[in-house]
């Protein structure tokens, strides 16, 4: 199975030129990704693709070498690829970050702060719509793997700063 | 009380031209209804049978009278002059229109309100125990840890789709009086050896299959409180059931796992936050507790005159006794014999809110039972008080009996009912009244739902009546022995439904067979713990 996985790896998962949000200056990983499973069996793979039932906890033994992992949202109300990429980046997986698939506008500000820093709609989304949408919050109440050298300070800490 | 700075009231601020946004989407065809609709639900609003339902958050129950006040604006400008008071203590507004519905959002910004994840598949406003800060049998005022909740919960970036929708409740008494152990997550806030820490309890809850939460942490300490309950959401999120919304509820993971199990995968998610760091500093708790410090209570009379019996009644019927011996909690009932229960006027709201300015330092409480509550009233100004609701028609001392009836807005507004709830209700609370049976019967907690989904939390009534469809008639089926309180427990189904005459005749046969062979002190549920069902069934179908 993990075999037959590999070998379509070429089709699997988003290349640059659907990428439409980027928050990373490092050139993009230009080859496909491969399935959760095939990643476990393959010591090379450098880009993967995370479905909402793949345990993302499975890929920490390899962060170091994975340059891309792909958080699939077949369908937008799903939100376990939110858990999956805050579980990534607490790990200290520091490589591209992207949400694929159902991807909307008004669920890009919480992924962002999940850590996503790539986005690779299936529906182009409207440019301006999407920007004001990365900006809807000015201070946040929780602390998660929002951008950032030591994370964002929420207004928990603001407000109790010295 | 709660009050906001800055950024509270920013945040508020930009969820309305958030949702002022999405709704210009929607117009202009960017969003589809089903795009739209998860982003309408977070905003609380609903579509019912005839129009929009707005369901406005009432964190832990509580408000002042400016923000009553608001209520009752809304209710005039925006809907037909009432509103409808929820066992989530909330209030709902049933005929909104669409497009205006940022402009309501805007006014509740105003006075520090909102609407936000009163529905969807997220966290929902935090409930609690409405004798919160007033209560004598109190560890602590729950109502800190609540909002500290509250806080953490609103626009959390990871638990916004979840598998379902999340209730979280938040208690510091051994009475529970706010169905804690019927929520997804409810908290106990309790002292351990001089320490402050939190029960934790999950995977209770209502709708089609009834579940007590089992306990699974009995101390986490003040200073771990939001890292526990991030590692309880994760493990839902990312294993609560997503392929039927039937059994996506954590009620269903926690049980199908078995407790054990969710409780280690749980405390597994919790090590690892807690070298993550999201907990709030320490000194956050502090503020907010700075919020909720004692009223400026006076000493004075601590009895009544009683030589009014209406009034009489209606002070041991209606009044909890509060920590400052000089004081007591004062309920307003929402449940007028024949009323529509938890249902206000503009008016009788503006009327509450004078009250609380007077004579409960300018604090009101929404009681999960759809009831209204002056917390904190000096025993010498009962009598004024009173004398005011009852000239309001807000004076009916039937608090825990069986006119106290919660039902839910059924057929008569909502789309997902079977049945109607409320003629129900107002027939039964009429029946008993024009009886004189409803002081005779005393404790009586009769919950009324109009579907499966029991928002009238039948399963926990003493009497609870649950609204089926039966080919194309309505059909009502009785159960027993409910309760929400500390001595939580299920109710039990008497055996074939009955049509609405039918069960307005067994609810009576049953309290006849209570009232037939109670002992001394004991409720109609202590009798009916001690007889067991058969004699009940026996009166109904023998």
């Amino acid at each position: 199975m993990a075999c037959k996985e590999a070998e379509m790896a070429d089709n699997l998962g988003t290349s640059p030129d659907e990428v439409q949000f980027r928050f990373r200056d490092d050139e993009p990983v230009d080859h496909g990704t491969v399935t959760v499973d095939a990643a476990l069996d393959q010591t090379n793979a450098t880009a993967v693709r995370i479905e909402p039932g793949d345990d993302a906890r499975a890929l920490l033994p390899f962060l170091e070498r994975l340059a891309l992992v792909e958080v699939n949202f077949p369908a937008f109300g799903d939100g376990r690829g939110y858990s999956s990429a805050r579980i990534l980046r607490e790990a200290g997986y520091v490589g591209e970050l992207r949400a694929v698939g159902d991807v909307l506008i008004d669920q890009l500000n919480h992924m962002r702060r999940c850590g996503f820093d790539s986005f690779a709609p299936d529906n182009r989304l409207d440019e301006e719509d999407a920007l004001r949408a990365f900006a809807t919050w000015d201070n946040v109440y929780q602390r998660a793997a929002d951008p950032g050298q030591s994370g964002r300070r929420t207004i928990a800490e603001q407000r109790h700063e010295a | 009380m709660y009050q906001y700075d800055q950024y509270d009231q920013a945040m508020v601020d930009a969820r309305v031209e958030e949702f002022r946004d999405q709704a210009r989407r929607r117009l202009e065809g960017k969003l589809t209804e089903d795009q739209f609709k998860p982003l309408r639900l977070m905003n609380g609003l609903y579509l019912q049978l005839h129009a929009y339902m707005l369901r406005v958050a009432i964190p832990y129950g509580t408000l002042n009278a400016r923000q009553m006040e608001t209520l009752a604006d809304i209710a005039e400008k925006y809907d037909r002059g009432y509103g409808h008071f929820t066992t989530r203590q909330n209030i709902q507004y049933n005929w909104i229109k669409l497009e205006d519905a940022a402009d309501i959002l805007a006014d509740l910004a105003k006075v520090e309100m909102h609407a936000i994840q009163t529905s969807g598949n997220c966290i929902r406003n935090i409930s609690s125990d409405h004798f919160a800060g007033a209560a004598a049998d109190e560890v602590v005022d729950p109502r800190p840890y609540a909002e500290l909740l509250r806080q953490w919960s609103s626009f959390h970036p990871e638990f916004t789709y979840l598998p379902r929708k999340f209730k979280i409740a938040v208690i510091a008494s051994a009475n529970d009086r706010a169905a804690m152990r019927l929520h997804d997550i409810g908290i106990r806030i309790v002292s351990r050896e001089g320490k402050i820490g939190a029960e934790f309890y999950a995977g209770g809850g209502m709708g089609r299959t009834p579940m007590i939460a089992p306990m699974i942490r009995d101390f986490v300490p003040l200073d771990q409180l939001i890292t526990y309950a991030e590692a309880a959401l994760r493990v839902y999120n990312r294993y609560g059931r997503r392929d039927n919304k039937y059994k996506a509820r954590i009620k269903i993971l926690v049980h199908e796992l078995g407790a054990a199990e969710y409780t280690r995968q749980v405390e597994e998610e919790f090590a690892h936050m807690l070298s993550v760091g999201v907990e709030p500093p320490l000194a956050e708790l502090e503020r907010i507790r700075t919020h909720f410090s004692d009223p400026a209570f006076v000493d004075g009379p601590k009895t009544i005159d009683r030589s009014n019996p209406d009034f009489a009644l209606w002070v041991d019927r209606n009044t909890h006794r509060h920590k400052h011996d000089a004081h007591v909690s004062a309920v307003i009932s929402l449940k007028p014999v024949g009323g529509i229960p938890g249902d206000a006027t503009a008016d009788q709201m503006r009327l509450v809110a004078r009250l609380a300015k007077q004579y409960s330092f300018d604090e009101l409480r929404v009681m999960h039972t759809q009831n209204l509550l002056l917390p904190h009233v000096r025993i010498a100004d009962l009598h004024a008080l009173w004398s005011a609701l009852d000239a309001a028609g807000l004076g009916a001392p039937n608090t825990d009996t069986i006119e106290d009836i919660i039902a839910c807005p059924g057929l008569d507004y909502c789309s997902l009912a079977n049945a109607r709830s409320i003629p129900l209700a107002q027939r039964i609370s009429e029946r008993f009244a024009q009886a004189g049976r409803t002081e005779v019967v005393g404790e009586l907690k009769l919950k009324i739902s109009g579907c499966i989904n029991a928002c009238g939390h039948h399963h926990a009534g003493h009497i609870g009546i649950l609204g089926v469809d039966k080919k194309g008639t309505e059909n009502y089926q009785l159960s027993l022995g409910g309760s929400e309180a500390e001595d939580v427990s299920l109710a039990k189904i008497t055996g074939p439904g009955f049509d609405e005459d039918g069960v307005i005749a067994a609810v009576e046969k049953v309290t006849d067979v209570y009232l037939a062979t109670r002992a001394d002190g004991e409720r109609f549920l202590d009798t009916y713990r001690r007889i067991g069902m058969e004699p009940f069934k026996e009166a109904l179908y023998g």
